[in-house]
């Protein structure tokens, strides 16, 4: 690490940084939860996971929350995520893969438009 | 830099490392390993939570779950449920002491609702040992708001305006210190942080030092600025290997980073920082001790004036600070003085950390704003009386404190109100006693601790409190005699007036406030040569009638 020589170097540390503790803090914050029940599992739910942590790495997004979830029932449609954004419905997505997902970061979860070929269903939040 | 789905916090404060964190951290590592999670998991390990008596501790965020009492068996039952699959492990978590629901997550801990954390603010949440999560967490920016638009005169403005009184035990508006140490005469001076803390029973500086040492550093670089230091110390015991061992990391860290050394963030301002070890005589944490142990020489007290804002270190101006006192004047650079002063009483100004022990069912280190009644703190953060007896009193100040009886509960906790009682805010030390102690026995106990530590410098401390213990003993052991209130009042008078430090003029108040509150109590002992608590063993008349 090079010494930080100024204040505005200082600032601009900072926002680089602070991907390491945001995950720890709370509120209005787009969350995704993905269902990972021994159903999810077993259909591809790790893989689905990993691609989209790849992809919001690749495109250096920060103030998402990425959790998980049990089974919803509906096992037929694993693997399955929820994507929430504050004061917008939740969107239930299913049937995903590692090429579905990806989209869904970029189309959905950076330019909140839902992709809504694999929707399942809309609560309201 | 890496995004990582989950963090988990694992509580390494003292007590959870007493109670076997390691061994839980490197399971759930390895169970991380199996389930090949490493990519998408990360585990910190952080200062203390606050929680002692729950440990050890893990919270899992983004959810904030947290899981008490785990042993390294749990670790795999937690990757392999909540980490894989996402489902609470329900068994592992808090439960409430009353309703014996669990309670998942960190931010619904009934404990927690009535805090407020600022010199507490990092601790359990941030790795120490990684001066980039401080930074992310708003860290040296009090600094560079500091060096960069602000004059020395105008920082002691900030903090006199704030109201922070020194958490150290005497309660001095730390703002004056400040000024009377910027106004001193002298090319060089130091700033001094006092981590002796001494009050059996306390340990948030401990805490503070071990969980978010920059916190201090930070400080005591804008205090170095403030007053015209450009060098300064940490005084630890020797008993906090862990704190000194954080503390040091966090000190090279902070130079490689350039927040300590030669013209900091190019402003022109240098400060250096070293640590001083202690070995751990209660007397060491008094101001003048304190300063000439760290000069090499016997920790002993001198009487002041001087006072060390005029002749410290080496005879230097110095300003010496306590740990939580220090760890508070970053936020209020930031968010300002009309903020902090905005919690608290008239006099009593921002928030204040307690130490709940004793007969309590939640204890554990505690940030509230100054002037909660003791009834809440006690109730609503400490959950009551453990067992549900009935409580006696709590004990502030510790061994050189005195009691706050039950009728008294809704004293404000603010520095005016207890002494009023005639005992102490002091370090912030909160015991509480149940109707099975006998408060002479304890009071006993404590005189035991004061002769002990004292240093023997001066004759009423040395002489005077080894007469009150002996009393003590005679009375505990049904010995004693009618003039022996007279005589331990005529003591404890005599010792406060004379004894040369804060440490003798200290440790008569035990007895004092036992004399004022517990009179019956000691009467009986003497008189009836019983002992109303059962517990001073020679007085005890049958088995049977003490069951
Ligand atoms: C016997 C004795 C022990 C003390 N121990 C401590 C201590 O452990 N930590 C501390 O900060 N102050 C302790 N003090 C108070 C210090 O002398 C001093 O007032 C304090 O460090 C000043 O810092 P503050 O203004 O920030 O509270 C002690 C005082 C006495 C008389």
């Amino acid at each position: 690490m090079k010494k930080i020589k100024s204040v505005n170097e200082l600032v601009k540390f900072k926002e680089i940084v602070l991907e390491k503790i945001k995950e720890r803090q709370y509120g209005g914050k787009t969350t995704i939860v993905v269902r990972m029940g021994t159903c999810g599992i077993a259909a591809g739910a790790r893989d689905v996971m990993m691609a989209m942590i790849d992809e919001m790495d690749k495109r250096n997004i920060s103030g998402v929350i990425i959790t998980q979830a049990g089974c919803a029932g509906i096992c037929d449609h694993e693997p399955m995520l929820e994507v929430i954004k504050p004061g917008n419905p939740q969107v239930i997505y299913g049937d995903l893969d590692e090429e579905k997902v990806r989209r869904i970061v970029v189309d959905h979860v950076i330019n909140g438009q839902v992709v809504e070929d694999w929707v399942l269903g809309q609560k309201a939040s | 830099m890496r995004c990582y789905r989950a963090h988990v916090l694992v509580c390494a404060g003292s007590a959870c490392v007493t109670l076997g964190c390691h061994p839980v951290k490197e399971a759930i590592l390895e169970g991380i390993k199996r389930h090949r999670l490493e990519e998408e998991i990360k585990v910190v390990e952080t200062g203390c939570m606050g929680f002692c008596e729950q440990g050890p501790l893990i919270v899992v965020y983004p959810e904030g779950v947290m899981y008490c009492r785990v042993q390294a068996e749990d670790a795999a039952v937690i990757v392999s449920e909540h980490l894989l699959k996402g489902r609470v492990v329900e068994r592992l978590l808090y439960r409430d002491t009353d309703t014996n629901k669990p309670i998942p997550f960190m931010k619904d801990q009934p404990s927690l609702s009535k805090q407020i954390k600022v010199a507490m603010r990092n601790a359990g949440f941030i790795n120490p040992e990684d001066i980039e999560e401080y930074i992310a967490n708003e860290g040296y920016f009090a600094l560079a708001k500091v060096l960069s638009g602000m004059s020395p005169e105008a920082v002691i403005n900030e903090i006199k305006d704030s109201g922070l009184r020194g958490r150290g035990g005497a309660g001095f508006l730390t703002g004056s210190k400040w000024e009377f140490t910027n106004k001193a005469q002298g090319a060089q001076k130091y700033v001094v942080c006092n981590g002796d803390e001494g009050v059996p029973g306390v340990f948030m500086d401990r805490s503070i030092l071990e969980g978010d040492p920059h916190s201090v550093i930070e400080a005591m670089a804008i205090a170095g600025y403030a007053i015209g230091a450009d060098q300064g110390y940490v005084y630890v015991r020797a008993e906090y290997p862990l704190a000194v061992e954080k503390l040091r990391h966090a000190i090279n860290q902070a130079r490689e980073y350039g927040f300590l050394g030669y013209n900091i963030l190019g402003t022109g301002f240098s400060f250096e920082l070293n640590i001083r070890v202690g070995a751990g005589a209660f007397v060491c944490g008094e101001e003048t001790a304190l300063l000439a142990s760290i000069e090499g020489r016997r920790g002993t007290p001198k009487p002041r004036p001087p006072f060390p804002a005029n002749k410290g270190l080496w005879g230097a101006p110095t300003l010496i600070n306590n740990v939580e006192t220090l760890a508070s004047i970053p936020p209020i650079i930031l968010k300002g003085s009309d903020w902090y002063a905005s919690m608290g009483t008239e006099k009593s100004k921002g928030t204040k950390v307690f130490a709940l022990t004793g007969r309590i069912k939640r204890p554990g280190l505690i940030e509230v704003p100054m002037g909660m009644p003791l009834r809440e703190i006690i109730y609503d953060i400490g959950g009551g009386v453990l067992n549900n007896k009935k409580l006696k009193a709590v004990l502030a100040g510790g061994p050189v404190g005195g009691f706050i009886p039950a009728d008294y509960l809704d004293v404000s906790m603010d520095y005016e109100s207890v002494a009023e009682l005639g005992t102490l805010i002091g370090s912030g030390s909160l015991s509480v006693i149940d109707e099975d102690t006998c408060v002479v026995d304890l009071v006993k106990f404590f005189m035991e601790f004061s002769c002990e530590e004292s240093c023997g410098k001066c004759t009423p401390c040395r002489e005077g409190l080894k007469r009150m213990l002996e009393i003590l003993t005679r009375v505990t052991e049904g010995k004693g005699q009618e003039r022996d209130i007279e005589d331990l009042e005529r003591l404890s008078d005599f010792i406060k007036n004379t004894a040369l430090c804060g440490l003798g003029q200290a440790a008569p108040s035990p007895v004092l406030s036992m004399l004022r509150y517990f009179r019956p109590e000691f009467e009986a002992h003497i008189r009836d040569k019983h002992c109303p608590a059962s517990v001073c063993a020679a007085l005890l008349d049958s088995p049977c009638q003490s069951a």
